[in-house]
C-alpha cells in the first residue's frame, strides 16, 4: 500500500515535535532550525505535488492501519487524495515553503515555537484537505485553528495582537463546535463517519429536515473560517496583527481551506440527497456575490496595507463561493483555477508589505506616499501582481475566472459577471493605487484617518527596520510566486485538465464506488455537463478591461483632488465613516452576534427552499 | 428515542451563544464557549445512548448483549483534547489582554476598529 498521503501528514507533524524537542539543546544554531523546516516543508510540497499528478486518472484512497471497506462499510479512518484536493494542499505547502524563506531574515530572533507551529499548521491544512472522513474533518479544522490563532498572537507582548487572536479563536472556535454539532446530527441519522458512506446512507430518502439541519450546522462553521459576509469580522482583525509571514498563509490557502469544505461536503456528501437543486445555487449566489461587494468596497477605503489585502481577501472569497455555487464542473474548475493564481499573487503582494514593513518601518499608505521610491524591484514585484489581482491575461487569475464565468454564462446567470468584474475593479484600483502612491509617489497621498495611521504605526515592533538592502531571501519568493501565477495561467490544456478533476470531484457515484468499492470508474458522470474551455477574444477584452479599469480607477483615486469639477476638501465615502466603524467594531461580542443571525438566516432559506 | 436530552443540548447551545453575545467580561466570555461546546458533549452521548444498555465493554458478557455506542463516546474524548486546547489558549490571550489592555470587558479592547 502506498503510504504517501499518511506521510504528507505525518512528516510536518513529527518534524513539528522534533524541532520543539531540539530547540532547548540548539540555541543560538537558529539556522538549523530554520533549514530544517524549510527542507519539511519543500518535502511535502513535492510529495503532495506527486499525489497530484498521480491522482489525475483516478482519487487515491488510503485506509489507516489498512482498515478497508468491507462490504461497502467503512470501518477505518481513510484520506482520499485527488487533483483537487492534494493541488490545493500543495499550494499550501509551496506558501508555507514561501513565508519560512521570508522569515529567515525577516525575524530578528525568532521564538522557537515559531518553525513548529508553522508546520504544525500545515500538517493541519493538508490533513484536511486530504480527509475522507466527516470527524476527521473536524479535527483537522481544529489543530489548523488552533496553531493559526498561536502563530496570530506571535507576538502576545503587544495589545493588537491578543485582541485580534482572540477575536479569531472565539469566533472559528463557534464555528467549529456548529459543525461539531452538524456531524452529530449526521451519524445519528446514518450511524457513519466515512463521508462516501454518509452520502451513500442520505441519498435514498428525500432529505428530511434532519439532514437540512446537518449540513446548515456542517457548513455554517466552514462558511466562517471562509470569510463569507457577514461571518468574515474576525479576519481583518487577524490579518492585520499577525506577522506578515503567516498573512500569506491566512490568506492564500487558509481561508479558502474553509470554502474547499463546502465543496467537499457538498459533492462528497450531501449532493445526491439534496439533488442540485437551483436552491442550493440561488443561496450561496447571492452570500458570494454580497461578500465580493462589500469585501471590495471596504478594501477600496482602508488605507492600512495588511488590512487592505485582507478585504480583498474576503472579495475574492465571495467570488470563489460563488465560482462553487454554480455547481458546473467547469464552474469548479475555474474556481480551483482561480484559487491557486489568487494564492499566488496574494502571497506575493504580501511579501511585498513585509518588505515595506521591513525596510520602512510602517504600513500606512498616506505615510508611505512616495517613501518607497528608492524599493524598485519590490515595487515592480507589488506592481505586477497588483495587475495580477486585477485579473490581466495570462495570470491564473484571469483563466479562472474567465471560466467561472463562461460557466455562468451557460447557466443563464451572465449577470454575476458585471458583479464579479466590479469586484474585480474595485480591489485591483485599490491594490494599484497602493503600488501608484507609494512606489512611484504618483497623485496626491490619501486623506489621512487618524485612528487608521494610529493602527499602522502600532505594526513597527514585528520587524527590525533595516535601512540597508532587500534581502534576497525576501524578494526572491516573492518574484518566484507571481512568475508562478503567469506560469501556471499560460500551461496548455490546463482548463480540460482541471474540468477532468473537478467532473471526478463532483461525481458522488464514483466516489462512493472508490472508497466503498475500491473501484475505480472509468466514465465518472458529474450531474451538469463538461463545458469548452476554450479562452475567446472575448474572455481577454474582458480580464483586459477590467485590468485597465482597475488602473484608471487607481490613477483616479491618485489624482481626483486635481480635478477641476470637486471642491476642496471633498473625502468620497466619508460620511460612511462612522457606520463602517460601528460594523468592524473589534468587539466580539459583535461578530458573534452577525455570526448567530446569518446562521439563521441561511438556515431559515435553506428551510424554505427544502419545505 | 427520547427528546429530552435533545432539548437539553438545544437550551445549553443557546445560553452559551446568549452568554458570548452579552458577556461583559473575557473570562466569562471564555466560560460561555466552553458551555456552547458543551452541547456538542451531550448531543453526542445522547446520539449513542440506548435505553438498557451496558457500557460497551465486551468481556464477561453474552453475545447479544446490547451497548451503547462506543463510536460516540470516542469523539467526546476527542471532543474533550479539543476543547483543553482551545481553551487554554483562549486563557492564556485572556491573561495577556489583561496584562495589556488594564481591563476584560471586550468593549474596552479598543485596538482594532474600523
Amino acid at each position: 500500500m502506498n503510504q504517501l498521503p499518511a506521510l504528507a501528514v505525518v512528516v510536518p507533524l513529527l518534524m513539528a515535535a522534533a524541532i520543539s524537542a531540539a530547540s532547548p539543546l540548539l540555541r543560538g544554531r537558529r539556522r538549523l532550525l530554520d533549514g530544517a523546516a524549510i527542507a519539511t516543508s519543500v518535502a511535502v510540497a513535492v510529495m503532495l505535488a506527486v499525489i497530484m499528478v498521480r491522482t489525475a486518472h483516478g482519487d487515491e484512497v488510503y485506509w489507516f492501519a489498512g482498515f478497508r471497506a468491507s462490504r461497502g462499510v467503512a470501518i477505518g479512518i481513510d484520506f482520499t487524495a485527488g487533483p483537487l484536493s492534494a493541488g490545493l494542499a500543495c499550494l499550501a505547502a509551496v506558501l508555507v515553503t514561501a513565508a519560512m524563506t521570508f522569515s529567515w531574515r525577516y525575524f530578528d530572533e525568532v521564538a522557537t515555537y515559531y518553525q513548529a507551529l508553522m508546520l504544525t499548521f500545515l500538517a493541519g491544512m493538508a490533513g484536511f484537505c486530504l480527509t475522507g472522513d466527516i470527524f476527521d474533518l473536524f479535527v483537522w479544522f481544529e489543530v489548523m485553528g488552533v496553531s493559526a490563532y498561536a502563530l496570530t498572537a506571535y507576538r502576545p507582548e503587544e495589545r493588537g495582537p491578543i485582541q485580534g487572536a482572540l477575536n479569531f479563536a472565539i469566533t472559528n472556535s463557534v464555528g467549529a463546535y456548529l459543525s461539531l454539532s452538524g456531524i452529530a446530527v449526521i451519524y445519528a441519522r446514518t450511524g457513519a463517519l466515512n463521508m462516501a458512506q454518509i452520502g451513500a446512507s442520505i441519498a435514498r430518502h428525500r432529505p428530511d429536515g434532519l439532514v437540512v439541519v446537518a449540513f446548515v450546522l456542517i457548513i455554517s462553521g466552514l462558511l466562517i473560517k471562509g470569510a463569507i459576509v457577514p461571518f468574515h469580522l474576525w479576519l481583518p482583525d487577524a490579518h492585520a496583527v499577525a506577522p506578515t509571514p503567516v498573512c500569506v498563509l491566512f490568506s492564500g490557502v487558509m481561508v479558502e481551506l474553509g470554502l474547499y469544505g463546502v465543496a467537499r461536503v457538498y459533492w462528497s456528501v450531501f449532493g445526491a440527497a439534496l439533488g442540485h437543486r437551483g436552491a442550493i445555487t440561488g443561496i450561496f449566489l447571492a452570500f458570494g456575490l454580497l461578500t465580493a461587494l462589500v469585501g471590495a468596497l471596504f478594501c477600496f477605503r482602508e488605507r492600512h496595507l495588511k488590512r487592505l489585502l485582507a478585504f480583498s481577501t474576503i472579495s475574492h472569497a465571495g467570488m470563489f463561493l460563488a465560482g462553487v455555487a454554480l455547481l458546473t464542473p467547469l464552474g469548479l474548475a475555474g474556481t480551483a483555477v482561480y484559487v491557486a493564481g489568487h494564492a499566488l499573487v496574494k502571497a506575493a503582494l504580501f511579501l511585498c508589505t513585509g518588505i515595506i514593513l521591513h525596510r520602512l518601518g510602517s504600513v500606512n499608505e498616506s505615510w508611505l506616499h512616495g517613501r518607497a521610491r528608492h524599493l524598485r524591484v519590490t515595487g515592480m514585484v507589488f506592481t505586477v501582481a497588483a495587475f495580477g489581482l486585477a485579473d490581466l491575461p495570462p495570470f491564473a487569475t484571469f483563466a479562472g475566472k474567465a471560466w467561472v464565468e463562461a460557466s455562468a454564462a451557460g447557466r443563464d446567470l451572465s449577470w454575476i459577471t458585471v458583479v464579479m468584474i466590479v469586484s474585480s475593479v474595485l480591489v485591483g484600483g485599490a491594490v494599484l493605487r497602493v503600488a501608484g502612491g507609494v512606489f512611484y509617489g504618483l497623485g496626491d497621498p490619501p486623506g489621512e484617518d487618524p485612528q487608521m495611521a494610529e493602527q499602522a504605526s502600532e505594526e513597527t515592533s514585528e520587524t527590525m527596520p533595516s535601512r540597508g538592502r532587500t534581502p534576497l531571501s525576501m524578494i526572491v519568493p516573492a518574484a518566484v510566486l507571481v512568475l508562478a501565477a503567469v506560469g501556471i495561467g499560460v500551461l496548455p490544456h490546463l482548463g480540460s485538465v482541471v474540468q477532468a478533476a473537478a467532473v471526478r470531484f463532483q461525481d458522488q457515484a464514483a466516489y462512493n464506488a472508490t472508497v466503498l468499492g475500491g473501484a475505480h470508474p472509468a466514465h465518472p458522470a458529474a450531474a451538469f455537463s463538461m463545458e469548452k474551455t476554450g479562452l475567446t477574444v472575448a474572455d481577454v477584452a474582458s480580464g483586459a478591461g477590467s485590468a485597465i479599469g482597475a488602473l484608471l480607477l487607481a490613477l483616479a483615486a491618485l489624482y481626483w483632488r486635481r480635478l477641476p469639477v470637486l471642491r476642496r476638501g471633498f473625502e468620497p465615502g466619508a460620511g460612511l465613516v462612522r457606520p463602517i466603524r460601528a460594523f468592524q467594531s473589534g468587539v466580539i461580542n459583535d461578530y458573534v452576534t452577525w455570526i448567530v443571525l446569518g446562521i439563521a438566516c441561511l438556515g431559515g432559506v435553506m428551510a424554505l427552499a427544502f419545505r | 428515542m427520547q427528546v429530552f436530552p435533545f432539548v437539553v443540548v438545544v437550551w445549553i447551545l443557546a445560553v452559551g451563544l446568549y452568554g458570548i453575545v452579552t458577556s461583559r467580561h473575557l473570562m466569562h466570555l471564555i466560560m460561555c464557549l466552553i458551555v456552547v461546546q458543551s452541547s456538542t458533549y451531550v448531543l453526542l452521548l445522547g446520539v449513542g445512548y440506548r435505553t438498557g444498555a451496558v457500557a460497551p465493554y465486551f468481556y464477561d458478557v453474552p453475545v447479544h448483549t446490547p451497548a451503547v455506542d462506543p463510536v460516540v463516546q470516542a469523539l467526546a474524548l476527542t471532543d474533550v483534547v479539543v476543547e483543553a486546547a482551545v481553551s487554554a489558549l483562549l486563557l492564556a490571550f485572556a491573561i495577556q489582554a489583561h496584562k495589556r489592555f488594564g481591563t476584560l470587558d471586550p468593549h474596552e479592547l479598543v485596538e482594532l476598529k474600523g
